[in-house]
């Protein structure tokens, strides 16, 4: 038996009122872990795919929707635009490369891109199996795709047009997985990836009502292009002139992403205000539970002195019962929080084939440690101090 | 051993109490007998350490007990006193064995085979794992002998053990009392209004 036991002792002993204070501090730590670990991890998911990409030129429309379809492919395409005036800005001297990439079909969902093979290199795609592709047709499947799907090399995949299920399928087009790619972790395992040709070949044959121009072949189009620069200052100046001078559309994806994390940063803001308030009832309701037990167990405490205990050792048995709740409401907030990643990832993996998964303590949570320590220790001063000052005499004699 | 000389203890200077010289030589057992508001409970507080008394001098063990600190005293009753409670207090959260446990932590002790003894000899071993709210009052009463005695104090003070008994349990009680005191060697001072205990000792002083 020692001090720190009886504490324990002492909180098992009023399960009801310790558990109110511990489930208010596991849900106000639980939920700003919560938003720390989705944002970190959002953020990191979002500048992984980013890399190499400085501008993206697609159709005119909302900037935001070009970046998140051409570079994150959860959006829809803000429309075509013509090869030839791609290849145009691809010319100009202050890009440094260039990536063209078509969008048209979907493979239960999952997205057929056309892009030239310099993208697979982008993202450090990597066959596992296979080869790539040299004719048209030929496909090289990312991770995702084949592991929920169940593809296996040389399998023939009947495509639907547009990017959803239910679009109508074409009859003729039919592609051949010939490779498999690695996991790469970042946009190209959920996705299809082939030739430009056979996305312009497959259009060609199969005449659609919503396709307005002739199919010749200068009139080809592309979806979007990604570009780097020769040098970051272009950043400043080229997006600018395209926007301007052409009717194509230029965006920075960078701008746009911090723009849409000060969109949703709002939000996170408030939530994790409420979230703070959470702790500090938590803080008081803790107050109440050691000032209440504290009354009712006056005349124990008063037997602990006069068995010999010092006022001390009284103090540190109050600060005890309220860190060990504290800290234990910490450590249940953070189990809380990762499986609310996990949750959270299992739905965005469903619904936009994003996958989330990491599991390490933020410098942000050792922040919030420190601030259940601290919630512990204030919300037991008031009660160690009274036992401290604790008449014992007057105590016994009044029983 | 226990020497008191013109002891003096006031409450907010509204209570006034002066106490009676004592001398108590070793290996003798005291009855201290006095009627509702002459100051017993004071005077028990004052044996203990757990006040201090205005003026005069307690003299306990060889040692002045008004001139330690709050905490020397603390030490001094761990060491030296065991207290028998008009009415039992335990720490409720506890099992009767781990309130003994607790006892023998806070006087840096640790002897289950002691503990055990002094169960078995109070004949309530077999309510060691009981919390002590599931106890009788005669059992809870045994189980505060058992906390004042589990460190071994060479000094036994009891307030009002037997007031709320009847005369078969007040001479029982008292009988246990005086037994434990002798088999563990201590020496037993009883402090009461119950005039029904002056049997019962050879020694003792009216308030």
């Amino acid at each position: 038996m020692n001090i720190f036991k009886l504490s324990i002792k002492n909180i098992f002993n009023k399960p009801l009122s310790s558990s109110i204070s511990l489930a208010l501090l596991v849900l106000g730590v639980g939920i700003i872990s919560l938003l720390l670990q989705l944002n970190t991890l959002i953020k990191d998911q979002m500048d992984n795919n980013l890399r190499g990409i400085d501008m993206v030129v697609g159709a005119k429309g909302s900037p935001l929707q070009l970046i998140l379809s051409s570079v994150y492919h959860i959006d829809s395409p803000t429309g075509n635009i013509s090869l030839a005036e791609a290849e145009t800005i691809s010319n100009n001297r202050m890009v440094g490369s260039s990536i063209k990439i078509l969008y048209g079909d979907n493979y239960k969902g999952f997205r057929i891109v056309g892009a030239e093979k310099k993208f697979i290199e982008l993202y450090k795609g990597v066959i596992k199996e296979g080869k790539d592709w040299d004719n048209p047709y030929e496909v090289l499947v990312g991770s995702k795709v084949y592991e929920k799907l169940k593809i296996n090399l040389g399998d023939e995949l009947i495509s639907s047009h547009g990017l959803r299920e239910t679009g109508q399928s074409h009859d003729e087009g039919t592609f051949k997985v010939v490779g498999l790619l690695k996991p790469s972790n970042s946009v190209i395992d959920q996705l299809i990836i082939t030739s430009p040709q056979s996305v312009w070949d497959i259009h060609e044959t199969h005449d659609h009502d919503e396709h307005e121009n002739e199919h010749e072949h200068d009139n080809r189009e592309i979806t979007a292009m990604l570009i780097k620069f020769k040098s970051p200052m272009n950043i400043i100046q080229f997006p600018r002139q395209i926007n301007e001078n052409t009717n194509l559309q230029a965006a920075v994806p960078s701008y746009e992403i911090s723009r849409l994390f000060k969109l949703f940063g709002f939000g996170i803001e408030t939530l994790s205000y409420l979230a703070y308030l959470i702790i500090i009832v938590s803080g008081f309701s803790l107050f109440i539970n050691l000032f209440n037990s504290m009354r009712e167990r006056k005349y124990e405490m008063a037997l602990i002195r006069t068995l010999g205990a010092s006022r001390f050792q009284l103090s540190t048995m109050i600060i005890f019962e309220s860190l060990v709740l504290t800290i234990s409401g910490f450590i249940l907030g953070l189990l809380f929080s990762r499986f609310g990643v996990m949750f959270v990832s299992s739905l965005m993996e469903e619904s936009i084939n994003y996958n989330l998964n990491s599991l390490k303590i933020l410098n942000e949570e050792y922040w919030l440690l420190g601030l259940s320590v601290l919630i512990g220790v204030v919300s037991s001063l008031i009660p160690a101090i009274q036992v401290y000052k604790m008449n014992i005499s007057k105590i016994l004699a009044d029983a | 051993m226990l020497k008191t000389k013109e002891v003096e203890f006031n409450y907010d200077n509204q209570m006034f109490f002066k106490f009676q010289n004592i001398d108590l030589n070793s290996n003798e057992n005291l009855l201290i007998i006095g009627e509702s508001g002459v100051g017993k409970t004071t005077l028990m507080h004052l044996l203990a350490g757990l006040l201090k008394s205005n003026s005069g001098s307690i003299k306990l063990f060889d040692k002045e007990l008004n001139q330690m600190s709050s905490y020397q005293l603390d030490s001094f009753r761990k060491n030296n006193i065991g207290i028998v409670f008009q009415r039992p207090h335990f720490v409720n959260s506890l099992t009767v064995k781990e309130n003994l446990q607790l006892a023998q932590y806070i006087a840096n002790k640790n002897d289950n085979t002691r503990i055990e003894s002094i169960l078995k000899n109070l004949n309530i071993f077999e309510k060691s794992n009981k919390k002590t709210n599931q106890l009788s009052q005669g059992e809870k009463q045994r189980v505060s002998i058992a906390l004042a005695i589990v460190n071994s104090p060479k000094l036994i003070l009891a307030d009002e053990p037997t007031s709320s008994l009847d005369d078969n349990n007040c001479s029982k009680v008292i009988k246990l009392l005086k037994k434990q005191a002798t088999d563990f060697g201590a020496q037993l001072i009883v402090i009461t209004h119950d005039s029904r205990l002056k049997k019962h000792f050879k020694k003792s002083i009216e308030l």
